[in-house]
C-alpha cells in the first residue's frame, strides 16, 4: 500500500482520482501560498520540545519574552494568514542565536527571527519615531565611527562627556550608563596603508581579512596581532573595502541597509576567494554574518563561495597549521585571563578553542568564566529601555569573573569585551594578541 | 591539513560521553565532536538498565538476572554483563553524590510525572525520596503554569498502579508572578536565587513552602515537578523540606528536564576532568576511506569541511531523535558512514498497528559484533577502527524494555576502552 491510496476508513472524504500522483511518487500537499522565502520545512521540523526557550537569555530574565518557539515556528505558521502581525516581542531578541545552537532538530530559528524582525521594522514601525532612528544610527555604528576616526580626539572627548550622555539618553534612547569606546588616534586602514600593505608574497597561502567596524576604528591593535601573526607564518595578506558585516542591521530589522554592505562585500571577497584566497574575521559576530547569515538572507552571485570560504582566525591557523606544537614549545609574558565565549563563537563551534589551546602555553593561565551570555548582544545593551536587562543577563559572566584568578579578561568579541568591562573593570584582550605576544618577536 | 587526535568520538550524548572519558583513561588523546545539544536535556535523569525484557515480562527485580537470556545481538548480548557493571560503576564514580541506587542491583520503582512507576537502576537523590516502595503518604504539587505536570492526575494514577500509599495532589500558583508559558528554567533560577518576594524578605522557597504546608494533611513527603534549582537544587530541597517539615522529592518530568540538564552538565565537567577535548556545532557529514580503514571524518563548518584524522573512531550519534539515524520513504540510513541497517524493503511492515505495540522500526539500527564494530549484511566488520556505541545501535526496543541508559554506559564504556587500548 502507498500513501496514495485512499485510507479504508469510508468516512473519511477521500483524494479525487485526478488529483492522487501515479505510482510512489510523493507530492506534498501545498497548505500555505507561494513566498520567496518558503520556510515550511523548518517550521515543521520543531517537535516542540522547547530547548531553544532554556537557552534563551532573554527569556530568562524577562517573563514578559515569549521565547525563540514562539518568535521562530508559531510566529511564522501564524503568519500564514494574511491579517496577522509580527507581535511586537520580536524586537526584544537580541540575536544571540543560542537558539539555533541548542536545537535538536535543525530548525532555522534565528533566520526565522531575522526574517520576522526585517518585517516587523519595514510595515509596523514608525519611521519618524526616535526608536527607529537611534536604532538605525546603533545599526550603522560604522558611519558614526567613520566621522569620529577623523577627528578622534575630539570624539572621544564628546562622547565621555557625562552631560552629552545624559542628553544621548534623554532625547535618544541610548543609555547614560555605558561609556562610549575610545576611536583611535590611528585606524587599522590607516596603518595598513603607511606600512605598505602585505609584507609576506605568497602564491599558495593568501588570506583576505574583514577587520569589520571595531578592528579599525577602535581596537587596531588586534587587526595589527592578525597581520603579525598570519605574516608569521607566511600568509600573503590582502585587505579590500568592505562595509559593516551587517551583525547590528540584522538585530535592528535593518535589512535594506544589511544588503548594501553584504552587497560591497560579497563583491569584494567573492573575487579575491577566485584568486585563491580564502577569507578570515578576527570578530565572531563577522565570521557568523559572512557564513551563516548571508547564505540564509541573500542570494548575491558569490554568497555561497564566500560563505564557505570564511573562517575565524585563530580557527584557520588551527586549521591550517600546527598551532598546537607553535604552542607548546613557546612561552609567553601575559597577564592570567578570565576568558569569556562569545554566544556567536558557540554557534561556530569555537567557544572552547582559546581554553584548550592556550592550556598548553607556558606564562599564561586561562580560566573559562562559564557558558552564560555576556547580555550586551551588540547594541542591545546600549539602548536604554533594554539596559537594565542586559546587565541581568551579563550578572553570571561577573560573578564568574570576579572567582577567577585572572583580572585581565578575554575575548572574541568587541561588544562582549565592552559589556565585561563595563561589569567588572578589567581590562579586555583578544585571543590574537595572545598569540601574537607568544610566537611573534618585534 | 587534518585536525589530529588518538580517539575520536562522534556525538555528545550519555553513550559518546562515556566512550570518550574510557578511551581518555587508557592514555588517549581524545577528541568529542557533538553537533547541537545532546538529547540528555530531554531526559528524565533515571538511568535504567533493563525494566522488562524484550517479550515484555516485568517490571524486573533484577535486571542482571535478565541479561544472561536476552536473544543474540541485543547490545548487552554483545558486550557481556561486565561491561554493564563497568558503565555503571563509571557512572557511579562520576556522579558520586548526586545519584543514588548503586547499593543494589535491583531496580529501583520510581513514579513518573504521568503517575505511572518505572523500574530504573539509578535514579538523581532528588528522586529519593519519592520511590514507590516507600510506604509513607505523599502529597504531589503542581504549578498553575507548568501544565506538563498534574498533580491531582497524576496521584490518581499512582494510586490505580497499587502503590503502597496513599497519594494526593493538588495544583498551587507559584509565589512569584509569572507570565502564562514559563520555562521550567525560569521556575529552577527562581527558585536558586531565592530573592525576597514583593521587595520583602521572605524567600522564593519560604512563599512556596507556606502554600504547600497547609494541604499538608498529615503526609510525610511532598513531591514537586522536577525543577527544583539548576544550580543549587540540594540546597532547595533542603529549604523546602525544612520550611514544609516533610521530606521533598523530585518527579522526573518530559522535556526540557532539569535533572537531564544537571547530569549534562555533570558529565560534560567530567570529560573536562578527564582531559578530553571538546567541539560542539559543527556535524560530522562524511568521511574518507583508507582500505579497510576510516581515515579521517568530515566536520562541515557552515560550508567549509575540515577533516578530523584519528587512530580510533566511535559512532555515538544516536537513534532517530537524536538524527544518528535518518529516514525517509525509502529507506533508514546512518548518515555519517553510511553502515548497513537491517530492514524490511516494504515501509509498512516498519511497524505494527497497535500503537503500543511491537513495532520493528523500534529495533532499527546498526548491527555490531562483539568488539562493537557495525557489520555489513554478509556479517562482516565495516570498519576495522569503528565502533558504535548507544542509540545508533539496533536490535533492542530501549523504551518498551526500559534500558536505554544501561545500553549507552555499558556500550560506550566497552567501545570507548577498545577504542582507547587500540590507539595507544
Amino acid at each position: 500500500m502507498s500513501d496514495a491510496e485512499s485510507p479504508p476508513d469510508d468516512d473519511v472524504p477521500s483524494v479525487p482520482d485526478d488529483e492522487i500522483p501515479a505510482g510512489d511518487e510523493f507530492e506534498p500537499v501545498q497548505v500555505f501560498p507561494d513566498s520567496d522565502l518558503d520556510l515550511r520545512e523548518g517550521a515543521d521540523d520543531c517537535y516542540k520540545c522547547s530547548t531553544c526557550d532554556t537557552n534563551c537569555p532573554v527569556a530568562e530574565v524577562d517573563d514578559d519574552f515569549p521565547g525563540p518557539k514562539f518568535q521562530g515556528p508559531e510566529q511564522w505558521r501564524l503568519k500564514r494568514k494574511d491579517d496577522e502581525d509580527i507581535d511586537a516581542s520580536i524586537m526584544d531578541c537580541s540575536n544571540c542565536m543560542r537558539c539555533d545552537t541548542a536545537c535538536p532538530s535543525d530548525v532555522p530559528l534565528s533566520q526565522m527571527h531575522n526574517e520576522a524582525r526585517g518585517e516587523y521594522v519595514d510595515e509596523q514601525m514608525d519611521t519618524w519615531s526616535v526608536e527607529y532612528w537611534r536604532n538605525r544610527v546603533l545599526a550603522n555604528y560604522r558611519i558614526s565611527a567613520w566621522f569620529a576616526s577623523k577627528m578622534p580626539r575630539l570624539a572621544n572627548a564628546v562622547m565621555s562627556n557625562s552631560l552629552v550622555r545624559q542628553v544621548g539618553e534623554k532625547l535618544f534612547g541610548v543609555t547614560a550608563e555605558r561609556e562610549f569606546p575610545a576611536f583611535a588616534e590611528q585606524t587599522f586602514r590607516e596603518w595598513w596603508a603607511e606600512r605598505g600593505g602585505p609584507k609576506v608574497q605568497s602564491e599558495d597561502k593568501r588570506v583576505a581579512y574583514f577587520h569589520g567596524c571595531y578592528s579599525n576604528y577602535n581596537t587596531p591593535e588586534v587587526a595589527k596581532a592578525m597581520v603579525r601573526t598570519f605574516e608569521h607564518f607566511s600568509y600573503q595578506i590582502a585587505v579590500p573595502d568592505q562595509g559593516c558585516s551587517g551583525t547590528p542591521m540584522f538585530a535592528n530589522g535593518m535589512l535594506d541597509d544589511a544588503r548594501r554592505d553584504a552587497e560591497l562585500n560579497i563583491k569584494e571577497f567573492s573575487q579575491l576567494v577566485e584568486e585563491g584566497y580564502d577569507v578570515i574575521c578576527s570578530c565572531t559576530s563577522c565570521s557568523m554574518a559572512l557564513r551563516q547569515e548571508y547564505p540564509e538572507l541573500f542570494s548575491f552571485e558569490g554568497t555561497a563561495k564566500v560563505s564557505a570560504s570564511t573562517y575565524e582566525a585563530v580557527e584557520y591557523l588551527r586549521i591550517h597549521e600546527d598551532l598546537g606544537s607553535a604552542i607548546s614549545d613557546a612561552e609567553v609574558e601575559f597577564p592570567d585571563l578570565a576568558y569569556h565565549a562569545p554566544c556567536h563563537a558557540r554557534s561556530q563551534g569555537l567557544d572552547r578553542q582559546a581554553v584548550e589551546l592556550f592550556r598548553d602555553l607556558d606564562g599564561v593561565k586561562i580560566e573559562d568564566v562559564g557558558e552564560s551570555c555576556s547580555g550586551i548582544s551588540g547594541t542591545y545593551g546600549w539602548k536604554s529601555e533594554k539596559y537594565e536587562k542586559s546587565m541581568a543577563i551579563g550578572e553570571e559572566m561577573f560573578e564568574h569573573m570576579d572567582e577567577a584568578e585572572g583580572e585581565t579578561g578575554m575575548t572574541e568579541c568587541p561588544t562582549c569585551a565592552m559589556q565585561m568591562e563595563h561589569g567588572s573593570g578589567y581590562e579586555i584582550r583578544h585571543p590574537l594578541e595572545v598569540l601574537e605576544a607568544a610566537l611573534v618577536s618585534r | 591539513m587534518a585536525i589530529e587526535q588518538d580517539v575520536l568520538v562522534v556525538g555528545g550524548g550519555l553513550a559518546g560521553i562515556t566512550a570518550a572519558i574510557s578511551a581518555a583513561r587508557s592514555g588517549a588523546h581524545v577528541r568529542l565532536v557533538s553537533y547541537k545539544q545532546s538529547t540528555l536535556r530531554h531526559a528524565s535523569g533515571l538511568v535504567d538498565v533493563l525494566g522488562y525484557t524484550p517479550d515484555g515480562e516485568g517490571p524486573l527485580v533484577d535486571p542482571f538476572d535478565a541479561i544472561d537470556d536476552l536473544p543474540e545481538g541485543h547490545p548487552y548480548e554483545r558486550v557481556g554483563t561486565d561491561a554493564v557493571a563497568s558503565g555503571l560503576a563509571l557512572f557511579d564514580e562520576i556522579t558520586a553524590g548526586t545519584y543514588e541506587g548503586s547499593h543494589t542491583d535491583a531496580n529501583a520503582l520510581v513514579p513518573t510525572h504521568g503517575g505511572t512507576i518505572k523500574p530504573t537502576a539509578r535514579y538523581p537523590d532528588s528522586a529519593a525520596a519519592g520511590l514507590a516502595s516507600d510506604g509513607r503518604d505523599a502529597l504531589l504539587v503542581g504549578f498553575e503554569r507548568l501544565p506538563g505536570f498534574d498533580a491531582p492526575l497524576a496521584a490518581t494514577h499512582l494510586g490505580a498502579t497499587g502503590a503502597p500509599f496513599r497519594a494526593r495532589g493538588v495544583t498551587v500558583e507559584f509565589p512569584v508572578k509569572l507570565s502564562a508559558d514559563p520555562k521550567v528554567t525560569r521556575f529552577a533560577h527562581l527558585l536558586d536565587q531565592d530573592e525576597g518576594i514583593d521587595g520583602g524578605t521572605r524567600g522564593v522557597r519560604r512563599a512556596l513552602a507556606e502554600l504547600v504546608k497547609g494541604h499538608l494533611d498529615g503526609a510525610e513527603r511532598v513531591g514537586f515537578p522536577a525543577v527544583l534549582g539548576d544550580d543549587h537544587p540540594r540546597e532547595v530541597r533542603a529549604d523546602l523540606a525544612e520550611y514544609i517539615g516533610a521530606d521533598v522529592f523530585e518527579v522526573p518530568m518530559g522535556p526540557p528536564s532539569l535533572p537531564g540538564i544537571r547530569l549534562e552538565d555533570r558529565l560534560f565537567a567530567a570529560l573536562d576532568e578527564a582531559g578530553v577535548s571538546i567541539e560542539t556545532g559543527n556535524p560530522v557529514v562524511g568521511f574518507e576511506r583508507d582500505g579497510d580503514t576510516v581515515a579521517s571524518v568530515t566536520v562541515s563548518r557552515t560550508g567549509n569541511e575540515v577533516p578530523y584524522a584519528a587512530e580510533q573512531y566511535v559512532l555515538a550519534t544516536g537513534g532517530l531523535v537524536g538524527k544518528g539515524l535518518d529516514s525517509d520513504r525509502e529507506g533508514v540510513r546512518e548518515p555519517v558512514f553510511d553502515c548497513h541497517i537491517a530492514q524490511p524493503p516494504d515501509r509498512y511492515d516498519w511497524f505494527g498497528d497497535d500503537a503500543f505495540g511491537d513495532h520493528p522500526f523500534a529495533r532499527f539500527g546498526v548491527d555490531p559484533d562483539r568488539e562493537l564494530r557495525p557489520v555489513d549484511a554478509g556479517g562482516t566488520a565495516e570498519f576495522d577502527n569503528l565502533r558504535a556505541a548507544g542509540a545508533v545501535l539496533g536490535n533492542y526496543d530501549f523504551a518498551a524494555e526500559k534500558s536505554g541508559s544501561g545500553v549507552s554506559l555499558a556500550t560506550g564504556y566497552h567501545a570507548g576502552t577498545l577504542a582507547g587500548e587500540e590507539a595507544t
